[in-house]
């Protein structure tokens, strides 16, 4: 499988969630400068985290309009698995690639800490292989996560099992206490319709490796390898 | 004030005069404000100068040491680290946004400039009493500046301290610190050696903000000042995430010979400096200058201090490739001009010489021998009469975990992003030190800046030698082993001879504790005129210290906290009566006096490596400098992430005669709390004989929910949960969150 990480100006995520593919699980990926990417080269595609454009107008927006997102849509109507990460979902947020707004923390500040994230859907590539209401830990790093629709709307997601992941204590409860920004139904991460596009706050390329988690858990890497089990014919 | 050709200048007669002998002849306007910056005590050092020459800067792992815009050392396999700390305390006080942005903005680039990518921030603040909605007002707006830009750029934000005192009410400081990883063959230089060689101004344009940023920061703060606030330039961390990541590819090709951000001073200070240090000329057009503004003329432009511009020097067969990547991150450039052998700055607009001086008299001004008088305020506030002892001490505790310098910081280290990198390996909260991992091999640096301005407030020696000692122990406690360190050092005015004084024995200590343990200062910063003629009042002497320590396992890292019921508690080091400067005098007893307390040099020295030897046994579960706050904060510090307590005995930890309040808050140095299983109690112990260094059990972790302190046979009991409460809690309430923070 051959992996794309699309680096837009101001994107900043990139060289972890590369290390963790290429270094840690020793995969075929690729850092992909925006203007550079087309889509027939590749499996699949990783919208990393950070600023996009500085996060002006608003965040993700102008990595919208980048000409690189044409390709992604493709990859996107052809079934190809697209993760969007922190920025990244913004950008899938604001290309209509996936539904709804991120509005800013209802806290008014950035938020960097660790949270509990329980699994809601097995459904996506990206969580085929973690069993539905499995917790994992994995930091959050972002001023502009609250996740906000119309209620009709949030109402068609959980009909359609497009909500992937949610804010919960370690109990696995959702909690107001466990939504670190104000998520609507403490939701993390959404899906398309058909699955394969996925977005999520938190970054799951910070807790795939033991040593860097406070818990010397591996969380984010479940999400990596389902990809992976997904790619190598495990449907 | 004085005068040249009709400019102002912030520079006496006597310098006038000099510089005009040194150019041989009346300099002209734009020659006059390029010396005026250059001379200026921010550019020049002139005051500090004479002094900073004790500072040990010689080591076998030293590769760059004082006088660039980074120090480099060598951390083993070809990999070196680069680090730095700055004040951006006059812009931060009149604009704490931006002042705050720029500050991390600047620090970046020095790291950037030398060849590096910078990996970690670090900021060590100060603000006046937290009750004063002025001093909620610079904070919050610091931290956001800080956060805002930081998390843009993609460089975690890993440690540092926040201090309130009343003496900031009016000069808060604003101290950044950057640690870059490099290649060492990739490191480059703040030099123009070649002649021949093609100038590139890449980065932002060139406007007027920022003018005369370097002469404003160095003189005091008026009521004048909030007209200053055009003086603050504005940060744009978008372009400077494009310029990290074009700059760290351009040092890549090999063709650029020499580099340096514009910071103070701008385009005068980067050429001067880089002409001046490789024995050059330049030559420069100003023609070519992209500018942001219409009609600007050669004095703003060689004077702008606008943001986020890098003046690289290229060999000519590499301009097309250098600047086919700029191009790529979008990111505009000129070549501006060109390495010359006239040893001189010439600035050229319109086809015509404009200035033309040479570039060692701005690189390199006159130093100033100023006088020092010890200030007789020290021998007053030294004999204060000790304060009687309160009678419920769990109180004093209780309202100590709750003062605004003690309490949990998280408020502010969640704003920022420290995990981007994927090197944190200790994150803030967890330990004394950050440690970051070096990518793909099995080892990793802990950095940890302190400064304890109340110490050096009543005893600038041992303060200085303080601050020193606090970080390499703080480093040392997560496993790794001090190397180099740099300072920051933040004073009133230096043509006070008090000032002045307390500036050299800073210096003194810093020196003497350095040589003692065999540790380099690798470079520095110095900010003077932290005073304000509104209030007439000075700062405390804040001397920051960053040091840097390698982990050669990462086996070796500990954290502070407390792991499981029934480990043992073991206390290094004893205890003395030291009260002077402590939170327990300064908050709870609001007495500003006593005696301070010393570094036992030998003492510090040869307790820092037997702990570092203990930590990498791999026996010790928990490892925490005891200092601020005494024996008292310190052991519940241990017990907050994981809702631990303890139950202590501490006869025979400190001086006989000592009271129990004095046992329990007394901030004596070489002191640590680890923590071990019993089954290595005894070879922990044993470690600790041999080297003659004292070390006594005195108690044990417990999950019962109480803090509880013997001693002479009076008992201290606190509940956790209250104190749990008071130390994630306060910060917050101050700042209007009604929840606790961890």
């Amino acid at each position: 499988m051959k992996i794309a990480i699309i680096q837009f100006p101001g994107s900043n995520c990139e060289y972890d969630a590369l290390h963790v593919l290429r270094n840690v699980l020793k995969q075929d990926a690729h850092l992909i400068w925006h203007k550079e990417f087309k889509s027939d080269d590749f499996d699949a595609v990783i919208l990393p985290g950070g600023f996009s454009y500085g996060d002006h107008l608003r965040a993700g927006v102008i990595a919208a309009y980048s000409p690189a997102m044409r390709y992604v849509r493709e990859m996107a109507a052809e079934g190809k698995p697209v993760l969007g990460i922190c920025n990244g979902f913004q950008i899938l947020i604001e290309s209509k690639l996936l539904d709804g707004a991120l509005l800013q923390n209802n806290c008014l500040t950035f938020v960097c800490r660790w949270v509990n994230l329980r699994v809601e859907t097995s459904r996506t590539p990206f969580t085929r292989f973690i069993k539905k209401s499995s917790i994992l830990r994995i930091p959050i790093a972002h001023k502009e996560g609250r996740y906000v629709n119309t209620r009709r709307r949030i109402k068609e997601l959980y009909d359609n099992d497009q909500i992937v992941f949610k804010y919960v204590n370690e109990n696995g409860v959702e909690t107001d206490d466990s939504n670190p920004n104000g998520s609507m139904d403490n939701i993390a991460g959404i899906c398309n319709l058909e699955g394969n596009v996925v977005g999520l706050m938190p970054h799951p390329e910070r807790a795939s490796e033991a040593i860097l988690s406070p818990y010397k858990t591996e969380h984010g890497r479940l999400i990596f390898e389902s990809l992976i089990k997904y790619f190598n014919g495990g449907r | 004030m004085t005068f040249i050709n009709g400019v102002k200048v912030n520079l006496t007669e006597e310098e006038v005069e000099k510089a005009k002998a040194l150019l041989g002849r009346e300099p002209n306007q734009v020659e006059a404000g390029m010396i005026d910056v250059m001379w200026s005590e921010h550019c020049s050092y002139k005051s500090s100068k004479p002094f900073l020459r004790q500072l040990p800067k010689e080591g076998p792992r030293v590769i760059v040491g004082p006088g660039m815009d980074a120090g480099v050392v060598d951390i083993n396999d070809g990999d070196v680290v680069v680090f730095k700390v700055e004040t951006h305390n006059h812009p931060s006080a009149i604009e704490p946004y931006n002042g705050a942005a720029t500050g991390i903005g600047g620090i970046v680039r020095d790291i950037l400039c030398m060849g590096a990518r910078p990996i970690a921030l670090f900021n060590n603040l100060r603000f006046g009493e937290l009750r004063s909605n002025h001093s909620k007002w610079l904070f919050e707006y610091v931290v956001k500046g800080i956060s805002d830009y930081g998390n843009c750029i993609g460089v975690p934000t890993v440690g540092g301290d926040v201090e309130f005192d009343d003496s900031y009410e009016n000069n808060c400081l604003v101290n950044v610190g950057c640690i870059g990883l490099a290649k060492r063959e990739d490191i480059v230089l703040s030099v123009a050696r070649n002649i021949g060689d093609i100038l590139i101004l890449m980065g932002g344009s060139t406007g007027r903000d920022g003018i005369h940023g370097v002469t404003f920061a160095s003189r005091v703060l008026t009521e004048a000042s909030e007209a200053d606030r055009p003086a603050v330039q504005i940060g744009d961390p978008f372009t400077k995430k494009l310029i990290i990541e074009a700059t760290l590819e351009a040092v890549k090709t090999g063709y650029v010979t020499g580099l340096k951000d514009l910071g103070g001073g701008g385009l005068t200070c980067a050429a001067s400096e880089m002409s001046g240090a490789g024995g050059t000329g330049v030559e420069i057009n100003l023609d070519n200058v992209i500018l942001r503004e219409e009609n600007m003329i050669p004095y703003e432009i060689m004077l702008s201090e606008s943001q986020e511009r890098m003046l690289f020097v290229v060999k000519p067969e590499g301009v097309s490739e250098i600047t086919r990547i700029f191009d790529k991150y979008e990111l505009s450039y000129s070549v501006i001009g060109r390495v010359d052998g006239s040893k001189m700055v010439n600035v050229y607009k319109n086809g015509r010489l404009v200035a033309q001086v040479p570039s060692r008299m701005l690189s390199d001004p006159p130093v100033l021998n100023r006088p020092v008088k010890r200030p007789s305020y020290i021998d007053q506030l030294a004999a204060v009469t000790p304060p009687p002892m309160p009678l419920n001490l769990a109180e004093v505790v209780y309202k100590l975990v709750g003062s605004p310098n003690l309490a949990s910081k998280a408020w502010v280290y969640r704003q920022y992003d420290h995990e981007v990198g994927d090197r944190t390996i200790i994150k803030p909260g967890q330990a004394d030190a950050a440690v970051l991992r070096v990518l793909g091999e099995n080892k990793a640096i802990a950095a940890k800046s302190d400064a304890t301005p109340s110490h050096s407030y009543l005893d600038p020696y041992n303060g200085g030698a303080g601050a020193l000692a606090e970080s390499c122990r703080n480093v040392a406690v997560t496993g790794a082993e001090p190397l180099a360190w740099v300072d920051c050092l933040s004073f009133g005015n230096p043509e006070n001879p008090e000032v002045l004084w307390s500036f050299n024995e800073t210096i003194k200590g810093l020196t003497d504790y350095a040589l003692k343990l065999k540790i380099p200062c690798i470079g520095g910063n110095v900010s003077f005129y932290n005073e304000d003629q509104v209030s007439a009042r000075v700062v405390k002497p804040c001397p920051v210290v960053l040091t840097v320590g390698l982990i050669e396992d990462l086996s070796y890292i500990t954290t502070m906290s407390f792991k499981k019921p029934g480990e043992r508690i073991l206390m290094v080091g004893l205890t003395h009566r030291e009260m002077g400067g402590s939170e327990y005098y300064t908050f709870y007893h609001n007495i500003q006096g006593g005696r301070a307390p010393v570094v036992n040099l030998d003492l510090e020295a040869a307790t820092l490596k037997t702990v570092l030897k203990a930590v990498r046994t791999g026996k010790i579960s928990a490892a925490h400098d005891c200092f601020r706050g005494g024996i008292a904060v310190s052991l519940i510090e241990m017990g907050m992430e994981n809702n631990l307590s303890a139950t202590v005995n501490l006869n025979g930890v400190g001086d006989p005669d000592l009271r129990f309040d004095e046992l329990l808050f007394s901030e004596s140095h070489s002191r640590y709390i680890l923590t071990t299983g019993e089954e290595y109690l005894t070879d922990v112990i044993e470690i600790f004989d041999e080297n003659n260094i004292p070390v006594k059990e005195i108690g044990v972790v417990t999950d019962k929910g109480r803090f509880e302190f013997e001693y002479k046979n009076r008992r201290v009991s606190c509940s956790t949960r209250r104190l749990r409460k008071l130390y994630y809690e306060t910060i917050p309430r101050y700042m209007g969150v009604n929840k606790w923070m961890k």
